[in-house]
């Protein structure tokens, strides 16, 4: 039974087509990789699903429930969380402050989580130091966020989606920024906090050796539209992939997932 | 876990004042609920500018603050009554009456944000400066005066009004500052912060933006009534100019001269405007502003963070 179902999915910008007939089937704790070069519409599609955009067309169904015009808020009240391109923090707070605000919010919700997330005033401060423990962000936690290192920036904003339990996740491009020693670390991070909770990601990425290693499936995204959708090696050597987005020169890495159940 | 120990401090603190307020001279009781009263209001201020706001209109509910109970009964020509000359009751019912209207138009305001914002609460201010101008029942430009003979319900003695009020005003401050610090140690106070550095995130998380814009615009005109109400029984006088514009600009002014990072700063703040315009005023009647406009201008250069940044980064504020 699928989780999410984007059906027909059409969004313009005056003259420029930002997605064409988009139609995505997701299951339930799978790990989607979506990936196409810049402009191909791969963050317009989490906008859409998100509701930060409404589809000129098209539906996006959540659980079986239509959800193509509800707002981001109501989104994430439902479970679906998003981390950000560019990280979307609270600039002048610390890190642990940015935890502690979004932790309120899960308070301040009481029940209305469809996750079932809960959480009761005197649990924020321990909520809080075990998402700095997970995430990595001890070392850090009394520093404002704006002094962070990009990699520390992407893991706070990756955090704080994960503060209401997410039934889904889709992280936008976790790794970019990132120095290239640490973009596994952080992949790794990331994987081993969600694996506990059964979640559905999807990452977008630009990074093919993160993809292969990571993924079971992958969506392609060339202008606007999906060209390629199916496991991940099929798709990391398609034609039609490797002409418009990964390249001939690069080669899928063959074997073991990292995301494996 | 250590303890909150603010509630202690405050009422340590209100001891003090109330102890203290026997043995200062009547002079010094005015001043002090001049600062107290407007010190609210700067208060109202500190919770939008944590939002990330600045009003330019809180004269309109420090207006509404004063004129409340009175218009009401004179333009119902209602007898004198526990409403219109109690100490106590009258600034709350100023205070409850901001908080309605605001409630009314923080479904506008809490849409713009900025300049928008401040123009706004600006226009606001002005209609009702408008309003009051045209309506002879009140005295028009002129206003009319306004007196107190009780506090709670209980008769005052002859002599004892001032102290009387004195301690209304302490007592209400230390009150909002209890408040003021439980709302911003709470959750939803946090999201104040929160919304001025990224008000997308605020969103994704799951909260309303508007409505804790709106909550905090509601609280700041209920805190503008009450400091109008005490204010205009301290003056003893009302009219129009409390909504006019310059008035709004003052509470700014004083906001910027306080710094926003305690909630007791708006207190100290106002209470160092005021005695510098009585100061300065006493010895340099025809350029009192020249000197505040100095000081604010000394204060912007050196302590860009307000006078309560001498005090280092301490307590129980923003």
């Amino acid at each position: 039974m699928a989780i999410l179902e984007a059906r027909g999915l059409n969004k313009s910008f005056g003259a420029v087509t930002a997605a064409a007939d988009i139609n995505v089937s997701v299951e339930a704790d799978s790990v989607v990789g979506l990936i196409g070069g810049n402009g191909a519409g791969k963050t317009t599609f989490i906008n859409m699903i998100t509701g930060y955009l409404k589809p000129d067309t098209g539906t996006i169904r959540y659980d079986g429930r239509d959800i193509t015009q509800f707002v981001p808020r109501r989104v994430t009240q439902l479970g679906m969380c998003r981390s950000f391109q560019i990280p979307q923090l609270f600039n002048s707070l610390t890190v642990r402050e940015n935890l502690l605000v979004a932790l309120g919010v899960v308070v301040l919700g009481g029940n209305k989580w469809a996750s079932g997330a809960t959480l009761a005033a005197d649990q924020v401060d321990t909520a809080a130091d075990d998402a700095l423990r997970r995430f990595g962000l001890e070392a850090d936690r009394d520093k404002p966020a704006a002094v962070l290192p990009e990699g520390v920036r992407k893991l706070l904003d990756i955090a704080m989606a994960m503060v209401v339990k997410p039934k889904i996740l889709l992280l936008d491009e976790p790794t970019s920024g990132v120095s290239a020693d640490e973009k596994f670390a952080i992949m790794d991070m990331v994987m081993a906090a969600v694996r506990a909770e059964r979640v559905t990601i999807l990452f977008v990425e630009h990074d093919m050796e993160i993809v292969s290693r990571y993924t079971q499936r992958v969506l392609a995204f060339y202008d606007g539209r999906i060209i390629a959708d199916g496991a991940t090696e099929a798709v990391l050597n398609d034609d039609e992939v490797r002409k418009y987005v990964v390249g001939t020169t690069h080669a899928a890495t063959a074997g073991a997932s990292h995301a494996a159940h | 876990m250590k303890a909150d120990r603010t509630p202690l401090w405050l009422g340590i603190g209100l001891a003090v004042f109330l102890g203290g307020g026997w043995l200062i001279p009547a002079w010094a009781q005015s001043l002090a609920i001049l600062a107290l009263g407007k010190g609210l209001v700067v208060l109202g201020l500190l919770l939008l500018m944590r939002c990330g706001l600045v009003s330019f209109g809180q004269g309109l509910y420090y207006c509404l603050g004063a004129y409340a109970a009175v218009s009401i009964s004179k333009i119902f020509n209602l007898p004198p009554s526990l409403l219109t000359s109690d100490a106590v009751v009258m600034p709350l019912a100023g205070g409850i009456v901001a908080g309605a209207v605001a409630f009314v138009l923080g479904f506008l305001l809490a849409n713009y944000r900025s300049i928008f914002f401040a123009m706004l609460s600006l226009a606001f201010s002005m209609i009702l400066y408008g309003l009051l101008i045209k309506m002879s029942v009140l005295g028009s430009s002129d206003g009319f005066n306004i007196t107190y003979g009780t506090a709670a319900g209980i008769r005052l003695a002859p002599g004892a009004h001032l102290f009387a009020l004195y301690a209304v005003s302490v007592a209400m401050v230390f009150a909002a500052l209890l408040g003021a610090h439980r709302f911003l140690s709470s959750h939803t106070g946090r999201l104040g912060p929160a919304i001025r550095d990224n008000e997308l995130r605020v969103e994704y998380m799951g909260a309303s933006v508007r409505n804790v814009v709106h909550l905090n615009y509601v609280a700041a005109a209920v805190l503008s009534g009450v400091g109008g109400g005490l204010v205009a029984l301290s003056i003893g006088h009302i009219d129009p100019d409390l909504a006019y514009w310059t008035t709004s600009g003052e509470f700014v002014f004083v906001a910027i001269l306080s710094g926003t990072t305690n909630v007791a700063a708006p207190f100290l703040g106002s209470l160092i405007f005021e005695w510098i315009k009585s100061v300065a005023y006493q010895y340099t009647p025809y350029t009192w502003q020249l000197v505040l406009g100095v000081a604010l201008l000394l204060v912007i250069m050196f302590l860009p963070a307000g006078l309560w940044s001498l005090f280092g980064r301490r307590g129980k504020g923003a």
